[in-house]
């Protein structure tokens, strides 16, 4: 079985990021870049059924500029297979990646696509949701563990409430939360070998799908503020200040 | 303008986080609201909460563990006569809407922190760093709501009328086999007035116990950091932050927390915030109104003892 994981380039989760002073985003010039850290835990799972042998290939497919093939090579280092890269410099959003993973699916058609529940920097948690609903498969969403059984997916969901099991028919796509497992270092001579795999370079209209975003940005502004209050010398300055300051005691 | 919101619901209440997206939907046009699966009053408790006028029932199994897939085309069949199709952040509405919005080939916004108008909307992005003003130019628009971000309406006052929604094929390729879930006394995490959250500083799940004097003192609700839930220390429905649970309550104790963006990304807008960490240059202290640096296995005793007087 082929699984396909789609990995997306994001700010790394350590940097604090910078509003642009004109409104119009956040600064990602020079800043460092990584993979989502949700996909680096898809990766390791394609990695580890692959290692089970449940899995014969692993491709994993990132869409953005050109620099995303960085994030590719991290995947084909950490056990990918191969990648696709496409390539666009447009913004791209969940409807209009899902699109393009759809075209993609159809082409490749892997048994499982294993994606992140969230892309940090957008926090859509959407693009999972969607591609299972243009393929019309089931989804295994903010998924902490995942068993092929039976022709079946089980995969187990951090939900609200706690925990929640449930069967799904195969093909499907689970988004991987951060209990899954915890994604390995590439080695240095899997960087090297990294190195050899193939890459291919496709642009959106290979693909037929127009990326053009359905949601404008308006602006994009620093929340407000939190300012640091005191600090207290006890617990029961602590107490006092509650229950006569702050009231909420 | 009409709205459908999707409500999660639980022995025959309304989630809060639903009354929630509720008090959005009043702001954009006339309010429908959606209960799907057999859950006994349900029906009853969603016709009562002020500023709904219509409630549309799906009684059917097949919606009782809230699956995506047959909610989604439930939503679907529905979706014609509404301009807007709300569901709160919730576990549940994360799932299903963009499932919906994929389906009706929109782009969904997530996680809306305010409304400006029918066509545009706040919402977080990079773990609440900064917000993005949004405008759709989607006929249909598909939201989910931050419960944090809207008071809830009131579980009492409205007097809605019932309908039942059209029966409609579903897909069946997905199942629900068995949930583990956390059983507790406390009020959830998302409604309580006040929250008292561990970290990694807790050392152990026995540790945590000791949180639960505390709680049980202001009638809080007990949350933990990521650190904290990786480590086993608490399950997983107890994480707060920016891929966990968004709290906004009245009173936030974060102890033995050190207070990373992804942390603060779901409680930074809490009324008053404390943090008790032995480490004074701990991040979480400038976001704290009031800091104790304190070894957090001395200060709690004594923060109980406190109390009691
Ligand atoms: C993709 C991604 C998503 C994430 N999502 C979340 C999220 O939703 N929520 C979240 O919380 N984190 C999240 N994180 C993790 C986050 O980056 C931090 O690693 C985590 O919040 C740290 O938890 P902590 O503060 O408990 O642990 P630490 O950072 O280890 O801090 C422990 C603190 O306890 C203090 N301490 C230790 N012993 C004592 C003592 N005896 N008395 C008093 N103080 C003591 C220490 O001084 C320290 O400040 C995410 C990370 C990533 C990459
Ligand atoms: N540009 C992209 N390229 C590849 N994968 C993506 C891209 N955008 C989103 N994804 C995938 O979709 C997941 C959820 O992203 P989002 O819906 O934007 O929060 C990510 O964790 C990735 O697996």
């Amino acid at each position: 079985m082929k699984i396909l994981v789609p990995i997306k380039r994001v700010v790394d989760y350590n940097v604090k990021i910078r509003v642009k002073s004109d409104g119009t985003g956040v600064e990602t010039a020079g800043v460092k870049m990584s993979m989502n850290p949700f996909d680096e835990i898809a990766i390791e799972e394609a990695v580890r059924l692959k290692e089970k042998g449940v899995a014969s290939e692993i491709i994993a497919v990132s869409m953005g500029v050109a620099a995303c093939a960085e994030t590719i090579r991290t995947a084909l280092a950490m056990g990918a297979d191969r990648g696709v890269l496409v390539e666009t410099d447009a913004e791209l959003q969940p409807l209009a990646v899902a699109k393009m993973l759809q075209v993609l699916v159809t082409r490749e058609q892997p048994g499982l696509v294993i994606m992140g529940k969230q892309a940090i920097d957008d926090d859509m948690n959407a693009t999972g949701q969607m591609l299972a609903a243009l393929l019309g498969w089931s989804q295994g969403t903010f998924a902490s563990k995942i068993v092929l059984e039976d022709g079946a997916a089980f995969v187990t969901r951090e939900i609200d409430g706690g925990l929640e099991t449930v069967k799904l028919s195969l093909p499907t796509i689970i988004t991987a939360d951060l209990r899954l497992n915890e994604p390995r270092y590439a080695s240095l001579p899997n960087i090297m070998k990294a190195r050899k795999k193939p890459i291919e370079t496709i642009k959106p209209a290979d693909l037929g799908v127009d990326p053009a975003p359905r949601l404008t940005i308006v602006s994009v502004a620093e929340p407000p503020k939190r300012q640091a209050g005191v600090k207290v010398g006890s617990v029961a300055e602590l107490v006092a200040k509650l229950k006569l300051e702050a009231k909420v005691i | 303008m009409t709205v459908l919101v999707l409500l999660d619901h639980e022995a025959g209440s309304i989630k809060q986080p639903s009354r929630s997206a509720v008090a959005a939907a009043t702001k954009l046009g006339d309010v429908h609201v959606l209960i799907a699966g057999t859950d006994a009053g349900a029906a009853a408790a969603a016709a009562a909460l002020p500023g709904v006028s219509k409630v549309i029932t799906a009684t059917d199994k097949a919606f009782d563990h809230a699956l995506a897939e047959p909610l989604a085309a439930l939503l679907v069949g529905l979706a014609g006569d509404y301009t807007h199709l709300l569901a709160a952040s919730t576990a549940i509405g994360k799932n299903v809407m963009p499932r919906v919005a994929a389906l009706l080939d929109v782009q969904p916004i997530s996680d809306v922190s305010a409304i400006i108008d029918a066509d545009t909307f706040v919402r977080p992005i990079y773990a609440g760093n900064a917000l993005a003003t949004v405008k759709s130019s989607d006929a249909k628009k598909v939201i989910t709501v931050r419960a944090a971000s809207f008071d809830p309406v009131a579980t009492t006052g409205g007097s809605a009328a019932l309908e039942g929604a059209a029966i409609i094929a579903l897909p069946d390729i997905a199942w629900f086999v068995s949930a583990e879930l956390s059983r507790s006394e406390r009020p959830e995490l998302t409604a309580a007035r006040v929250v008292v959250s561990g970290g990694r500083g807790m050392q152990n799940g026995e540790n945590f116990k000791l949180l639960e004097p505390l709680a049980d003192k202001l009638g809080a609700a007990v949350g933990a950091s990521r650190a904290a839930v990786d480590a086993g220390f608490v399950p997983n429905d107890y994480q707060v932050g920016q891929t966990g649970k968004i709290v906004a309550p009245d009173l936030y104790i974060a102890i033995g927390i050190s207070g990373a963006i992804q942390h603060l990304a779901g409680m930074k807008d809490s009324k008053v915030i404390v943090a008790i960490n032995k480490d004074e240059d701990a991040p979480i202290f400038q976001v704290a109104d009031y800091g104790l640096v304190a070894d957090l296995f001395t200060a709690l005793p004594e923060l109980e003892a406190e109390l009691s007087k």
